[in-house]
């Protein structure tokens, strides 16, 4: 019972994959654990491996600074524009998810 | 014997106790107050007394010691793993996330953010949420600040035995890398122990040039060829060439036979523009100008030798100092020489007598700089003796600007490559000035102290912002100008065009003006000696001189003091009636002419006769 139904739940998180990678301008989407390690990922190994370090080094940093300023505050989003793209960082208690999306306009 | 002072005291009264006892006060001074002494003060209320209640600070600069820092690269490698996963196995690290992406919070958390980002996403792909705004609005006018510059880096020469910076040059793409020529250029002074060796120097570091140049003779000047920017062309003080690559290493490529390069320093050498790219030509005080290919140095390709009578007479030669040369015009270019001559020579001429075109005189001193101006080729500028001039090309007399006498010796000059109206010039006591010669012509806009020793030479980047100078103990130094000197001003350069034309009409009325009175004289003085051939022999003796201008001076004061006499016998014979009328109507009165005519013909005309007959007659006197 529990893995049919976690087989569903999976099912459900492959869709909502899908449908993020299916965005306008979505270049790549990689989930971090909180140790850093990517679970999955739609880009290469190397790349993976260095947005995972570097990104989850910049969230820890992020969420210690709003939390400093004020611990009853958060962060929820986080949101990275460079000339090139945009990184959009989605943290959680254990996981985060980055998307990188060419903005279009 | 010694001396010695005896104290007595009683045995009974060693380590007796104290015996203090009271006592009444006693007034020893009483001062009373002297209402006489408030006179001399002025009571001041109320006061004006700042308080502020922060914690003192105070300033201390503190010169640390050399930090070498060195950049390398470091090997990530994965981590964060559990000790159990070994990241490099592959079946391992599939495991696990297999295990994690089972976990349930795994799925929660996942489809939350799912939902967060898709959000965001979708903002992102409907609006521009960082739009540019004001872009399109024009930029404020910028207060006019004070112009200042500062100093960025010094790079200093790393031997002992410090020795001059006679040459820089920047690299030409995008100048981080700075090449300097080090050398010493007084006669004799090079001891055994001075290194022979230049330096290229990264901007970012100055405490070790990146790369050395080695040469077999000390460098005085070098130039980094604009179209390949890994080779450079240097001249040395033995007179050879010398022609490096800096990715083949330290020494150089290939060297100048002694035989055919100059006998004196190459004191200048500039790449030129041609299709291979592989042209320089070279300076020397040995009076010849030399064109080199540098893929074959053995020998130069051309030869000119700068003698002003143009017929390459080597000994009449003048001593070239400096070079210049412009790649818009590739077929002209300057010499400046140690006689404080400018002789602009035409390459392309079919005879070497042709080949120099004209000559422009106007310093006391070598001609340590030369420069057209990048925006207005036909105007340069010259450096030597203790001013600085501009040029135009027309005006071979003088030139059209100049600044006035300095307390120093100038001895280097350029135009700035972004500003028309700019120009920096390096002084021997230290001094760098920035002259805008649209904002002020008698001083410079800017005078800094760069060091306490002689500046030699200096370069401009050609963003127009760093400026590089070099001192006589080895010393690069490596400046910053503010921005308002390095950007282009509007209506600049046709300001600029006005005021050079305006200057440029002035010399040329001065030199007809000029032309026309010298025509004056030498016709004055052909005329005089014409008429002196008339009446002597064209024998021009001071003594017949003097006895001519005797007799000169003697006849006229006879015939003088003879008119004066027969005035007098005049006045005499005359009755004095006669003498009235005729000093009333001696002189001639139109209006009365008029009213004689119509009336009374007669009477007036008696008179008139006689005065008439009488004037005629003193006249003839």
């Amino acid at each position: 019972m529990l893995t049919d139904a976690n087989c569903c739940f999976q099912a459900e998180v492959e869709e909502t994959l899908k449908r993020i990678q299916g965005q306008k301008g979505v270049q790549g989407i990689i989930i971090v654990n909180s140790e850093g390690i990517p679970i999955k990922t739609t880009l290469d190994n190397s790349s993976t491996v260095q947005y995972a370090g570097l990104i989850h080094q910049l969230v820890m940093k992020a969420r210690s600074t709003i939390r400093n300023i004020d611990p009853q505050n958060d962060l929820t989003f986080l949101r990275v524009r460079s000339k090139k793209n945009e990184i959009m960082i989605a943290p959680d208690k254990d996981y985060f998810l980055i998307v990188i999306q060419n903005p279009s306009d | 014997m010694e001396i010695v002072h005896v104290y007595t005291k009683l045995r009974s009264e060693f380590g007796r106790q104290c015996l203090l006892s009271d006592r009444p006060a006693e007034l020893l001074v009483d001062v009373p107050p002297d209402p006489s002494l408030a006179l001399q003060f002025t009571q001041k209320t109320p006061r004006d007394q700042a308080a502020q209640a922060c914690r003192d600070m105070s300033e201390h600069q503190v010169n640390t010691e050399r930090f070498e820092s060195e950049s390398c690269g470091i090997n990530h490698v994965e981590g964060g793993w559990p000790k159990d996963v070994n990241p490099l196995e592959m079946e391992q690290t599939i495991r696990f996330r297999k295990k994690v992406e089972k976990d349930e919070s795994y799925i929660n958390s996942i489809q939350q953010l799912g939902g967060v980002s898709d959000h965001c996403i979708g903002q992102n792909n409907s609006v521009d949420i960082y739009p540019e705004y004001f872009e399109d609005e024009e930029e404020v006018e910028e207060i006019q600040e004070p112009a200042s510059a500062k100093t960025i880096n010094v790079f200093r020469d790393p031997n002992e035995v410090k020795r001059t910076v006679t040459g820089l040059s920047w690299h030409p793409d995008g100048g981080r890398k700075l090449a300097a020529a080090y050398s010493c250029l007084e006669f004799q002074r090079t001891s055994k122990d001075t290194s022979l060796d230049s330096y290229i120097w990264d901007i970012e570091n100055p405490n070790r040039p990146e790369m050395a140049l080695k040469p077999a003779s000390p460098l005085i000047c070098l130039d980094y060829n604009p179209k390949d920017s890994h080779t450079l062309v240097g001249g040395c003080y033995n007179g050879q060439i010398a022609y490096w690559d800096t990715r083949r290493g330290s020494q150089p490529v290939e060297f100048s036979s002694v035989e055919q390069s100059h006998r004196d320093p190459v004191y200048k050498i500039i790449w030129l523009q041609s299709k291979t790219g592989t042209d320089a030509f070279s300076a020397s005080t040995d009076g010849q100008v030399l064109w080199w290919d540098v893929r074959r140095l053995s020998e130069p390709t051309e030869r000119l030798v700068l003698d002003p009578s143009r017929e390459g007479n080597l000994d009449r030669a003048l001593g070239a100092i400096s070079l210049e040369f412009e790649s818009t015009m590739p077929t002209k270019f300057m010499v400046g020489t140690e006689q404080g001559v400018v002789v602009s020579c035409n390459r392309k001429a079919k005879t070497p007598a042709e080949k120099i075109v004209c000559t422009y005189d106007g310093h006391h001193g070598p001609v340590y700089a030369l420069q057209r101006n990048p925006f207005f080729p036909k105007n340069f500028l010259t450096v030597g003796d203790w001013t600085a001039r501009i040029w135009s090309e027309d005006i071979k007399e003088s030139s059209i600007m100049w600044t006035r006498y300095q307390m120093s010796y100038l001895t280097d000059a350029c135009w700035s490559p972004v500003r028309p109206s700019v120009f920096f010039t390096v002084k021997m006591d230290g001094m760098l000035d920035v002259w805008d010669i649209l904002f002020k012509q008698n001083d410079p806009t800017l005078s800094l102290k760069v060091c306490d020793e002689a500046l030699y030479s200096l370069r401009v980047q050609d963003n127009g912002r760093l400026v590089a100078c070099g001192s006589q103990q080895g010393g690069a130094t490596l400046l910053e100008i503010c921005s308002g000197l390095s950007t282009l001003q509007k209506n600049e350069k046709s300001l600029l065009a006005a005021m050079f034309e305006r200057e440029t009409k002035r010399e040329k009325i001065l030199e007809a003006r000029q032309r026309e009175i010298r025509l004056k004289e030498r016709s004055r003085s052909e005329q005089s000696r014409d008429e002196d051939g008339g009446r002597d022999d064209g024998d021009d003796s001071p003594d017949q001189l003097i006895a001519r201008a005797e007799k000169d001076f003697y006849s006229v004061v006879e015939t003088e003091l003879r008119r004066r006499r027969d005035q007098e016998d005049q006045t005499n014979r005359m009755p004095s009636q006669q003498l009235l009328l005729r000093n009333q109507e001696v002189q001639p009165k139109p209006w009365d002419q008029n009213r004689d005519q119509n009336q009374n013909q007669e009477q007036p005309e008696l008179p008139h006769d006689k005065q008439e007959q009488d004037g005629e007659q003193l006249v003839y006197k």
